[in-house]
C-alpha cells in the first residue's frame, strides 16, 4: 500500500467516516486492531484487505480505496467477526454499509466483486418482478450479466430429474405490493438499482 | 404449539425435502404450522447488500401479514429467511422511526408484536419427553455431525438463542432420535452461502473444510437446517471433488429428515430420495 497522509485523509473524508458510523450503527472508532475478526474470517484468503484493515481504513477515511476494494463484496456476512469482536463492532454491518455505498457509486470492481453484485441484482430482479425468488430466472440472469454463460449449467438436468427445478415463475397475489416496496425505496433513497 | 409459518422461496425447489420433512415432523409433534397467506421473499442473501431500508421492508411485508393472523409467533426452516425476519423484527420493534418509515414503504402496518423463531428453536424447545414418545425407529449407532452454519446462531443480538460458537439444539435432537451427535469443530463455520452461485471457486474451499472436519471425526452423515447450506454441502460435494481432487460422498440431511426417519415416517414422504449424495445406505439401515 502506498504511503498516505493520515491527517489529510481524515480531514478530507470526515463526512464519509461519520456516515459509515451512522449507517452501520457501529462504533467503528473503538477498534484497537486486535485482529480477531481477521483470524476467524472464512473468506479472508480471497480479500484484498482483511477485515481488521477495513475497519482501520474507515477510521482513517480511506474512502476511495475502500469503495474500490473487493473485500466488501466477498464478505459473506457470516458475522463470525461481529460475534467475536471485543469492542462489539458488528463488522459485517460495516461491510454492508460500505458495499451499499460502493454499489450506489457504481464502484464494484470487475471479477469476483462484480460477480457478487450481479448475483444480487439477478436475485432481486426476480423478486421485484414476481414477489418471490425465481431460481431458474435468477441463474439465467446471473449468467447473462456475469458473462459466465455456463455457470451451474450442469445443475439443470440433475435438479430437474429430482423435481427441484421450478420451470415456471412463482405466483404471488401481492407481487405488485412487492414491486411497490422497491419503487418506494428508490423514491426515498434514490439510486437503488 | 401454533406458529405462523414462512416457507421461503426454495420450498418447492432446491429445498423441497426440508419443506416436506418439516410438515411431516410437525404433524407428529402436534405442532401447527399455518402458512402466512401470500408471503413474499425476505430479500434472501441479496437485499442486505443493496439498501438498509429495502432489507427491512421486504421481510416486513410478510411480518405485517403474519401479525394479522393473530398467532403471535413466526417460524421458518430456512436460516437465511429466519435471519432476515428476525433482523427486520428487531429493527422495527426497537426503533419507531424505522417502523414508521418501513410501514410507509410496504403500505402495511406492522406494529411489532411478533416473536420470530427458527424451526430449530421451535422444535428444540419442545419437551424432550414429547419428542422421545414419537421415536419408534431409533437411529442407534448413527454418527451425525450437526452443522448449524452462520445465520441460525449469529449475530447473537439478532438470534438470541443457543450458543453462537457451540450450539447444541440439533445435537440434542439427534440424541433424542437415538443417534450419536459428534463433538466437532466446524459446526458454525460458513459454507459460503451465495458465493456458491457468484464465486464457486471461493465457496468450494469453505465447503471442503467443513466436509473434511466432519469425516475426520468419523461422521456417517451430516444434518443441516438451511436450504442454502444443504445445496452447498450436498450438491456441491461433486464441485469440491472436481475442483480440489477430493472424493467426498457423505450424505447431508435436513435435521427434520432424520428426526422423521426415527419417528417412522417413510423415506418417500420425507424426501430422502432426491438428494445428490448417497442416502440409500442409511435408508436401508433405518428406513
Amino acid at each position: 500500500m502506498e504511503t498516505i497522509n493520515v491527517s489529510e485523509s481524515i480531514t478530507k473524508n470526515a463526512d464519509f467516516i461519520t456516515e459509515i458510523g451512522i449507517e452501520s450503527g457501529q462504533p467503528v472508532q473503538k477498534c484497537y486492531q486486535c485482529g480477531k475478526c481477521t483470524a476467524g474470517c472464512p473468506v479472508a484468503f480471497a480479500m484484498d484487505y482483511p477485515p481488521q484493515q477495513v475497519i482501520r481504513m474507515v477510521q482513517l477515511g480511506m474512502k476511495d480505496e475502500l469503495l474500490k476494494s473487493n473485500t466488501i463484496w466477498i464478505c459473506a456476512s457470516c458475522s463470525t467477526c461481529s460475534t467475536r469482536c471485543p469492542c462489539n463492532v458488528e463488522i459485517a454491518h460495516v461491510m454492508e454499509s460500505l458495499r451499499i455505498k460502493a454499489g450506489k457509486a457504481g464502484a464494484a470492481p470487475a471479477g469476483k466483486a462484480k460477480y457478487v453484485e450481479v448475483m444480487y441484482d439477478a436475485l432481486l430482479g426476480t423478486v421485484e418482478k414476481y414477489g418471490r425468488t425465481y431460481e431458474v430466472g435468477l441463474v439465467m440472469q446471473n449468467n447473462l450479466k456475469s458473462g459466465k454463460l455456463f455457470n451451474g449449467a450442469d445443475m439443470g438436468l440433475p435438479m430437474f430429474q429430482r423435481g427441484k427445478l421450478q420451470l415456471m415463475p412463482p405466483k404471488v397475489q401481492g407481487a405488485a405490493e412487492v414491486a411497490r416496496i422497491f419503487a418506494e425505496v428508490r423514491k426515498m433513497e434514490g439510486g437503488v438499482k | 404449539m401454533r406458529y405462523a409459518y414462512f416457507p421461503g422461496c426454495s420450498y418447492h425447489g432446491t429445498g423441497k425435502e426440508y419443506e416436506a420433512s418439516t410438515h411431516a415432523v410437525a404433524r407428529k409433534l402436534g405442532m401447527e404450522l399455518v402458512t402466512i397467506p401470500d408471503w413474499s421473499c425476505c430479500g434472501a442473501t441479496a437485499s442486505h447488500g443493496k439498501s438498509h431500508l429495502l432489507n427491512i421492508a421486504l421481510p416486513a411485508r410478510s411480518l405485517a401479514i403474519a401479525e394479522g393472523m393473530g398467532i403471535g409467533e413466526v417460524t421458518t426452516g430456512c436460516a437465511a429467511c429466519y435471519q432476515q425476519l428476525a433482523h427486520a423484527n428487531k429493527r422495527m420493534t426497537e426503533n419507531e422511526e424505522i417502523r414508521n418509515k418501513v410501514n410507509k414503504i410496504t403500505g402495511k402496518e406492522y406494529k411489532g408484536t411478533l416473536k420470530v423463531k427458527s424451526l430449530v428453536e421451535a422444535i428444540g424447545i419442545v419437551d424432550p419427553e414429547d419428542i422421545k414418545a414419537q421415536i419408534v425407529k431409533p437411529l442407534t449407532g448413527l454418527k451425525v455431525a450437526a452443522y448449524y452454519g452462520c445465520l441460525l446462531v449469529r449475530p447473537p443480538e439478532i438470534t438470541g438463542f443457543d450458543d453462537p460458537e457451540n450450539p447444541m439444539f440439533m445435537d440434542n435432537m439427534m440424541k433424542l432420535a437415538g443417534a450419536e451427535a459428534l463433538d466437532w469443530a466446524h459446526k458454525t463455520e460458513c459454507c459460503g452461502a451465495s458465493l456458491g452461485v457468484s464465486n464457486l471457486d471461493i465457496a468450494v474451499r469453505l465447503i471442503n473444510k467443513i466436509l473434511q472436519a466432519a469425516i475426520e471425526k468419523g461422521a456417517d452423515c451430516m444434518v443441516v437446517a438451511c436450504p442454502f447450506c444443504h445445496l452447498n454441502l450436498d450438491y456441491h460435494q461433486k464441485s469440491v471433488n472436481k475442483q480440489l481432487g477430493t472424493n467426498y460422498d457423505i450424505p447431508v440431511f435436513y435435521f427434520t429428515e432424520l428426526l422423521g426417519l426415527a419417528m417412522g415416517i417413510s423415506p418417500d414422504e420425507l424426501g430422502l430420495k432426491t438428494h445428490f449424495t448417497e442416502t440409500q445406505k442409511i435408508m436401508n439401515q433405518f428406513g
